[in-house]
């Protein structure tokens, strides 16, 4: 089963909620920390590094000796990584796709590929919690290709959770599709409405069953809880706003190992995510 | 033939430079010779998601300027420009204009 955990923007608890709740199911799960430009979850889960995995792409190189200038290559790349200005072509790895399709159009066979990296996907063991996190190489703009090779890794039987990227965009598709049921998390304040409104339109297009999960509940007011009676979208978890657990936060430490009563809440939205996904057609 | 780029917001020569050049709105692009100008869109480089400055950059390759006033010019764009043997000059702020007259008077920085 994989399920998934996202937000409309940063900051509003999603890696709190995804850590604890790895953490409170217990026996073998694992956790895919998606956030590849910036993983967190290890701070919180302390692991040991089991493995390494450099993720790379086919980017062009050209042979000065065979190329004739004549410029088929940049104006087959959409995507300007590789460019022709009359003399030889220029190359921007960072922003190459790996399509290999500057190779397959230069009529002097002058472009041979090499490997870039794009990243890591490192393993690691933090006893009941198996964590598989990406990290993307500073620079590098193929976030989502990153992600997919994280989830790519991830066991195919078990529970598997996925800790998305913040926001609305292509990497957070990248995260969530595929997930059985996903939990968004917000925080009761006008801002965190309206990113979560961002968020809910995003899973309504993606057709993925969801629910909502309130973050730092009793701070603001009320308007999140109206919204998702008034859209049916069904309340998963309110998570008290406890200062104890903004100063476990701090320090790096998991809630739930702080403030064992914790555990029931996040056990409790598992077992809701789980009957999301279960209701799924 | 010799011809400026200039980033720009508007489509006059009244009208406000823009700091931007990969993310430029447009560029007016000035013929010195014949004292006449044309507004391009950079509508092109807008639209992409990364690269903005390369693309920037060829487009206005294509004008067959070998002149560009920006107010900041990326590595990456910086790379693709002097490749097409373009020269750039950093001017802030003003008009269109002001820029063309500095440019004339030889008063502008350029961009190594
Ligand atoms: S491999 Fe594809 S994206 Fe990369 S430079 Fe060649 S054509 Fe462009
Ligand atoms: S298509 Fe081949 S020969 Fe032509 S410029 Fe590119 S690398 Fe050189």
């Amino acid at each position: 089963m994989i399920l998934a955990i996202a937000s409309g923007k940063g900051g509003t608890g999603k890696t709190t909620v995804a850590v604890n709740m790895a953490r409170s199911i217990g026996n073998a799960v694992e956790l895919l920390d998606c956030d590849v430009e910036e993983p967190n979850d290890h701070l919180f889960l302390k692991g040991t590094l089991r493995s390494s995995h450099v993720v790379t792409i086919p980017v062009p190189s050209v042979d000065g000796a065979l190329c004739d200038n004549c410029g088929e290559c940049g104006r087959f790349c959409e995507y300007h990584a590789i460019v022709c200005m009359g003399g030889p072509p220029l190359i921007f790895p960072e922003i190459c796709h790996g399509c290999g399709g500057c190779a397959i159009v230069c009529p002097r066979k002058a472009i041979k590929e090499i490997s870039h990296e794009i990243g890591v996907v490192e393993a690691l063991d933090c006893g009941t919690v198996r964590l598989l996190q990406g990290r993307l190489k500073v620079g590098s703009m193929l976030t989502p290709m990153l992600i997919r090779s994280v989830k790519e890794r991830a066991a195919t039987t078990g529970t598997v959770l996925i800790d998305a990227p913040p926001g609305t965009s292509c990497p957070v598709v990248a995260a969530v599709e595929g997930a059985h049921a996903v939990a968004l998390v917000t925080e009761p304040t006008p801002f965190g409405l309206n990113d979560l409104m961002l968020a809910v339109d995003m899973m309504r297009a993606l057709g993925l069953p969801f629910g909502v999960v309130i973050n730092r509940a009793g701070m603001g007011d009320n308007r999140v809880n109206d919204y998702c009676r008034a859209e049916k979208i069904p309340l998963l978890a309110e998570i008290p706003n406890d200062r104890r657990i903004a100063e476990a936060y701090s320090k790096g430490k998991l809630a739930v190992d702080i403030l064992p009563e914790m555990r029931a809440i996040f056990l409790s939205l598992y077992q809701k995510l789980l009957a999301l996904a279960k209701e799924r057609p | 033939m010799s011809k400026v780029v200039i980033t720009t917001t508007g489509e006059t020569l009244d009208a406000p430079m823009d700091p931007r050049f990969g993310r430029a709105a447009r560029f007016l692009v000035y013929d010195l010779d014949s004292k006449s100008f044309e507004v391009i869109d950079n509508s092109e480089s807008l639209g992409a998601a990364h690269g903005a400055g390369i693309s920037a950059a060829q487009s206005v390759a294509k004008t067959g300027a070998k002149v560009l006033i920006s107010g900041n010019v990326g590595p990456k764009a910086a790379e693709v420009l002097a490749a097409g043997g373009i020269e750039m000059y950093s001017f802030n702020g003003a008009t269109v204009a002001e820029a063309l007259e500095a440019y004339r008077q030889g008063k502008l920085t350029k961009i190594k």
